[in-house]
């Protein structure tokens, strides 16, 4: 295609992008786009995938069978989210086995807090609590994001995930109001998510490669630090009502600003664990990796069948 | 055994008795069958629907986005197809 072909071309697609009408698969899209499109919904199809593991691990110890038909419930939800969130990739030519495979060859990324590990039962409370609660944070504008399957498959993500993190604030509210050790318990979970939470959000504005872009494009509508202080602003409340102590010696109320001012996040640690030096971060992807493998049979003993019955129906 | 993917399947849902089958999305599966089984457990749980269609994404035929302008333009400049163009009298209260 000619040079003056493409301009008006990304001309006709930017003045889409401004007036609000969402662009669709078929429709032609600047190959920068499409492939900031596909890292993200990639990315975030894995979190939702390694997003399933810290919670399994509880699933056989839930302290009852409510808390564990519910756990059970979020769990299956989680892994509905990622597969709606590899169609959408696929809708933009993402080919699902690679997409799979980037994320065991360590190539593509998932959201970092998934690399901490989950110790007691009343992670299951800060994680539904803070974990969920900052992702509906995130996927709440990206209902209005530019590309229509992205944009879609967020509003059932975001409906269905409204009573994830009520499930675990409901936890942390039960241990607040328990024995010594449930509060401790609670407190001591409240203390290890509290800033990988903060972490979720991503790099500041400052250090973030691919905000301006994104923001432009309207796949992003808030940049990482403003969506970061909506989530402390709605959390420190629900955190204080519950009697929990916020493990932040800075937090403050700025009367002025009409938010809270909060400390300096330890950004050494995030891109450490990004780069893969996590506490979890290896199992994750190892349990990922045999999952495919040991399915490997499952897979083909399906393909086999399938391709008998359709020679039986032929015949 | 070559690998061989499971192929992509686009998934229809009837949400109640009245309404017709609307796109929800798409998934992997071994065959038809498998499709609506899957179909249930990712794009049902929340009583979404009373009735799936699946079909195989390569049996699937669109038009051309770049021919919206010259399919669907015509329709447009027609007025006269719509009820609001025709005056009817003063006195007349339903037609």
């Amino acid at each position: 295609m000619k040079e003056q072909d493409i301009s008006r071309l990304e001309q006709i697609f930017q003045e889409k992008i401004d007036n609000d009408i969402k662009i669709e698969p078929r429709d032609w899209m600047p190959d920068r786009y499409r492939q900031t499109l596909i890292r993200q919904i990639s990315q975030h199809a894995h979190s939702e995938i390694v997003g399933m593991l810290p919670e399994g691990n509880w699933i056989t110890r839930a302290p009852n069978l409510r808390r564990k038909a519910v756990l059970l419930a979020k769990v299956q939800d989680e892994a509905g989210h990622g597969l709606y969130l590899y169609s959408a990739a696929e809708t933009l030519g993402a080919d699902r086995e690679q997409t799979i495979d980037d994320l065991h060859s360590g190539v593509a990324k998932y959201s970092s807090i998934f690399n901490y590990p989950t110790i007691s039962w009343a992670d299951m409370g800060a994680i539904g609590w803070l974990v969920d609660g900052a992702a509906i944070m995130n996927q709440v504008p990206l209902c209005r994001c530019s590309y229509g399957p992205y944009a879609r498959a967020m509003v059932r993500v975001c409906k269905e995930e409204s009573f994830h993190q009520r499930q675990g604030f409901e936890i942390m509210v039960n241990l607040m109001k328990g024995t010594p050790e449930q509060k401790a318990m609670a407190q001591d979970a409240f203390n290890r998510f509290w800033w990988p939470s903060l972490m979720m959000f991503g790099p500041s504005d400052a250090d973030s490669k691919h905000t301006a872009q994104s923001v432009a494009w309207k796949i992003k509508r808030h940049t990482n630090d403003e969506l970061r202080q909506m989530f402390v602003d709605a959390t420190i409340p629900q955190a204080e009502l519950i009697g929990l102590t916020i493990p932040d010696k800075d937090l403050k109320w700025n009367e002025e600003r009409g938010h809270y001012d909060f400390g300096e996040i330890n950004w050494d640690e995030f891109w450490q664990v990004v780069k893969g030096n996590g506490p979890c971060n290896k199992d994750r992807v190892d349990t990922r990796r045999k999952a495919k493998e040991n399915g490997m049979w499952v897979r083909e003993a399906a393909n086999a069948y399938a391709e008998k019955r359709k020679v039986r129906k032929a015949s | 055994m070559t690998k061989k993917e499971w192929p992509l399947w686009e998934v229809f849902i009837r949400s109640k008795q009245g309404l017709s089958h609307k796109h929800v999305g798409s998934l992997r599966a071994a065959d038809s069958e498998m499709a609506i089984e899957n179909a249930r457990d990712v794009y049902t749980r929340r009583s979404e629907g009373i009735s799936i269609w699946v079909t195989e994404s390569n049996n699937l035929f669109a038009s051309n986005p770049s021919d919206a302008d010259s399919l669907y333009e015509p329709s447009d400049s027609k007025v006269y197809r719509h009820p609001t163009f025709y005056d009817v009298p003063d006195g007349i209260e339903h037609m």
